[in-house]
């Protein structure tokens, strides 16, 4: 049994130290915003922040998060109203949507440090994620788009 | 059709009555959205028709017949009831029909229920503008009853019944309760299309989905949660057709978490309170398999025995003039054989199905792409009525085929784990990314092997093409009994190219390895072969791959209009940055013209795809966005599949069973996708598919002109 913070929230949990963080927020606090994709970090479904780092949750022991701030999707904005969403919306970047979650997570980390990004930059931060839809082209632009609205 | 409208408690109990105790909109797609304006939701509410429900909120609900896997079938379809409707888009959201062949079948596939081939709008089409237009002429006679004029008198603002002479308007919530009880009129007229408000209109119907799916709301199978759920992880057969002969539970019984571990036909399943305990538990088994009767071959055997069939004479499939003897005689003749690996569809969301076995019923959460054949399954596999079998379609982390598996095959499975515990509590089978990957039901693996004759002028005379590969159909509902089974051939026995001795033969050999549909189907190869072929044809007649394709395709509007629009966007024959190359390639499928001009470099031998314009011809365009966002996501899948995709079978055993080993393209890979659409008057066809099966011979094409030597061997790199 030990606290941890998820998106500001205090959160008790008593599961196997060895659990990975995703399987903690999925099925332990009911949170299922983060996705379950290759359970190898192979694929970023799974991305959350700790401390507004980017991580994989699915190879990351819940036990090992500590005092550090966990943030998911959920807890990235009160109404989907958070830049990197707005601009998701706005170039219409999702199809079947299952892996938004993690590159929403992995773009906002991108952003956070390299507030204008290059094409180059992004492809670089988000190559971790992978889209089976092909979405790369609007992640892209989205970003960009995000970039200008965050400076506004 | 329906009409009646509801009250709110109505609906409630009536969802208590088919839900077992649970709001069906609890775990429903496109529920409203938390937090939002409509959380208080409608009082009363009116079933118009089986596609759409109107709420005296303003609320508008269309029921979705089709899945949605990403490809836009809910917000396409609901592009074409609203447009009819005249309704309030910010009001329209999406929800996923039940299973039930009567109201919701497919005219594509002979009336089931089902999403594939490219087909929800094109089965729609009609269907949905007539149920839009038939619920706003109840709303238009609603409110000319009310306010006594000539419903002539009346028209419609989105969401709005409007008198323009008493400047009086009504909005369609405020007759909802009124509209109910009015008779059903028949053959209510339709729009002229220059009157439509969003129907090809751009970014006029956005995405229903996408505000759900950038906040982690959008619920899918993986997300499902009920009270008293055990998740299932199963120890798979390692080696397609083994069988359990002996199993220790007692390491995975020992694991935190786990409840039971039970035996079913394909394998052991360990059920668990999470997810994670589960796995482990499946990873502490000890089972012993009977591996008597299991495939042991590799795909390498598998390729072997496909070339050795190419050399011997097939079934025949087409025969134009007299190939052969046009061959003998041609003044040049070009032979070319190309492989084609298996390929998995790799879905981002890992197959899964959460299942509710009672004494008198199932009910079934899953991105439902086969509704009634899986509901045909389960009832067959229980005993029970179709009718007791209540699918709730939930969105679907891609599909790209993958779940309309003819014999539900993951459906079943977890039926299977529900039957042994005897419904005890709803179990949610769960596969890991390996589970998924080794499951099998693989694009096929394919030869084409195509001789040539040409004039002395260069000009194509005969044609000979032998198709090798296994059936998908054989076996399953869709076998036609004939040993020709479509999937096998499609694409490549009906090229348009003005050959006039043309001969197609086909070898459909049975292997232990399962396959399936994915995305493009036997186009994914067939397009491939045909377009690659055309291009080594075109070099050897020294002529350009556009004009040439030109020349082949002067009885073909169609083909010819995105081909001529593709290479006049992607400046064809214009000056590129030095080692690059433009490759080219046009290709029916289901219905639909795309050509593609592919512009490709190569770093470390290796190719680089920089920029593609893509023109599509899918007759009329519903919703001109979802229409570039599938030649997009067409374009990334077939590219994905080209440069990198192969299946490894060693010794009968799947060694690509995650991303590490079955590489995918990533957004460093991703080029600049370029979608022109051809204008059209011709009913709509699909857009899911018809992407995929250009891109592959657009870069090919343009590796040989970099290279000097024609790619016959995919994937590009291993």
């Amino acid at each position: 049994m030990a606290t941890i913070s998820v998106n500001g929230q205090a959160r008790e949990v008593d599961a196997d130290p060895a659990m990975p963080l995703l399987w903690v927020l999925r099925d332990v606090l009911g949170m299922t915003g983060t996705k379950f994709g290759c359970g190898i970090a192979q694929c970023g479904a799974c991305t959350v922040h700790l401390d507004g780092n980017p991580v994989r949750s699915c190879v990351t022991p819940w036990s090992a998060v500590g005092a550090k701030k966990v943030t998911t999707i959920e807890g990235l904005s009160d109404s989907g109203n958070h830049p990197v969403q707005q601009a998701w919306v706005e170039m219409q970047v999702p199809q079947c949507g299952y892996c938004q979650s993690g590159q929403i997570m992995s773009a906002v980390a991108l952003l956070e440090a390299t507030p204008k990004p290059t094409d180059a930059e992004i492809d670089q931060a988000m190559a971790g994620n992978i889209c089976r839809c092909g979405t790369y082209q609007r992640i892209r632009a989205a970003i960009h788009h995000a970039a200008e609205t965050r400076r506004a | 059709m329906t009409s009646r409208a509801w009250s709110r408690r109505d609906f409630v109990r009536t969802g208590i009555a088919v839900g077992g105790g649970l709001l069906v909109t609890v775990y429903g797609t496109g529920c409203a959205p938390k937090g939002g304006t409509s959380s208080a939701g409608p009082n009363e509410i009116w079933d118009a028709n089986a596609f759409i429900r109107l709420g005296d909120d303003g609320s508008v609900t269309i029921f979705s017949k089709h899945l949605e896997m990403g490809q836009g079938a809910y917000t396409g379809l609901a592009t074409i009831v609203a447009d009819e409707l005249d309704a309030d888009w910010s009001r329209v959201r999406v929800e996923g029909a039940p299973a039930d062949a009567q109201r919701y079948g497919n005219s594509a596939f002979g009336g089931i229920q089902g999403t594939g081939g490219s087909t929800a709008v094109a089965n729609s089409w009609e269907q949905h503008r007539q149920a839009g237009a038939t619920a706003r002429a109840l709303l238009l006679a609603a409110a000319a009853q009310q306010w006594s004029v000539p419903v002539e008198e009346l028209s419609t603002e989105p969401n709005t019944v409007v008198h323009t002479k008493s400047r009086r308007k009504a909005a369609y919530g405020s007759l909802v309760t009124a509209a109910a009880a009015l008779p059903v009129p028949e053959n209510v007229p339709l729009k002229d299309p220059k009157d439509f408000r969003y129907i090809g209109k751009d970014r006029a119907a956005l995405r229903t989905d996408a505000r759900d799916k950038t906040t982690g709301q959008a619920q899918f199978t993986q997300d499902v949660r009920l009270p008293g759920m055990l998740t299932a992880v199963v120890a798979h057969p390692p080696l397609f057709g083994a069988t359990v002969k002996s199993f220790d539970a007692s390491k995975a019984k020992a694991v935190r978490g786990v409840v039971d571990v039970v035996q079913i036909p394909n394998g052991v399943a360990v059920l668990a309170d999470n997810t994670w305990a589960a796995k482990q538990g499946r990873d502490a088994l000890a089972v012993e398999w009977d591996t008597g009767k299991a495939n042991t071959l590799g795909d390498a055997e598998i390729m072997a025995e496909l070339r050795r069939l190419a050399g011997r004479p097939g079934t025949e499939i087409r025969r134009d003039g007299n190939a052969a003897r046009a061959l003998a005689g041609a003044a040049k003749t070009v032979e070319a054989s190309y492989e084609f690996p298996y390929l998995s569809h790799a879905c981002m969301e890992p197959m899964n199905c959460v299942i509710d076995l009672k004494a008198d019923r199932v009910e079934i959460w899953n991105g439902e792409q086969f509704q009634t054949p899986d509901q045909m399954a389960v009832a067959a596999a229980t005993g029970f009525k179709p009718e007791q079998i209540k699918i709730n379609m939930l969105y679907a982390g891609g599909s790209f085929g993958r779940r309309a598996n003819p014999k539900a095959d993951y459906i079943l499975e977890a039926l299977s784990i529900a039957k042994a515990i005897e419904g005890r509590v709803p179990v949610k089978l769960v596969w890991t990314r390996e589970d998924d990957s080794a499951a099998g039901y693989f694009r096929p693996a394919f030869l084409h092997k195509i001789s040539a004759g040409l004039d002395a002028d260069g000009k194509p005379v005969a044609w000979s093409h032998r198709v090798v590969g296994q059936s998908i159909s054989a076996g399953t509902m869709f076998d036609s009994g004939t040993g020709k089974d479509p999937a096998s051939f499609e694409g490549a026995a009906d090229h348009p190219y003005d050959i006039p001795n043309v001969y197609v033969d086909l070898h459909s050999p049975v292997f232990g390895v399962p396959t399936q549909w994915w995305r493009s189907v036997g186009h994914t190869h067939t397009g491939f072969a045909v377009e690659m072929f055309v291009d080594e044809l075109a070099r050897s007649a020294g002529a350009d791959p556009v004009e040439f394709r030109r020349s082949l395709l002067g009885k073909e509007p169609r083909w010819l209009g995105v081909l001529n629009l593709a290479a006049e966007k992607a400046g064809w024959g214009g000056p590129l940055p030095e080692g690059r190359a433009r490759g080219v390639a046009v290709h029916k499928s289901f219905n639909s013209y795309v050509a593609e001009v592919a512009e490709v470099s190569l770093e470390d031998g290796k190719p680089r795809v920089h920029r593609v314009v893509c023109a599509v011809d899918c007759g009329i365009v519903v919703n001109p966005d979802v229409v570039r966002m599938q030649m997009e996501s067409g374009i990334a899948y077939g590219l994905s599949a080209a440069l990198y995709g192969r299946i490894a079978i060693d010794k009968g055993k799947v060694v690509s069973t995650n991303f590490d080993r079955y590489r995918v393209l990533r957004i460093n890979e991703m080029p600049a996708v370029e979608v022109h659409i051809v204008p059209s008057t011709e009913k709509p066809t699909g857009v899911g598919e018809p992407g995929t099966p250009p891109i592959g011979p657009a870069v090919a094409n343009a590796v040989a002109v970099l290279t000097g030597s024609p790619v016959r061997t995919l994937p590009f790199s291993v």
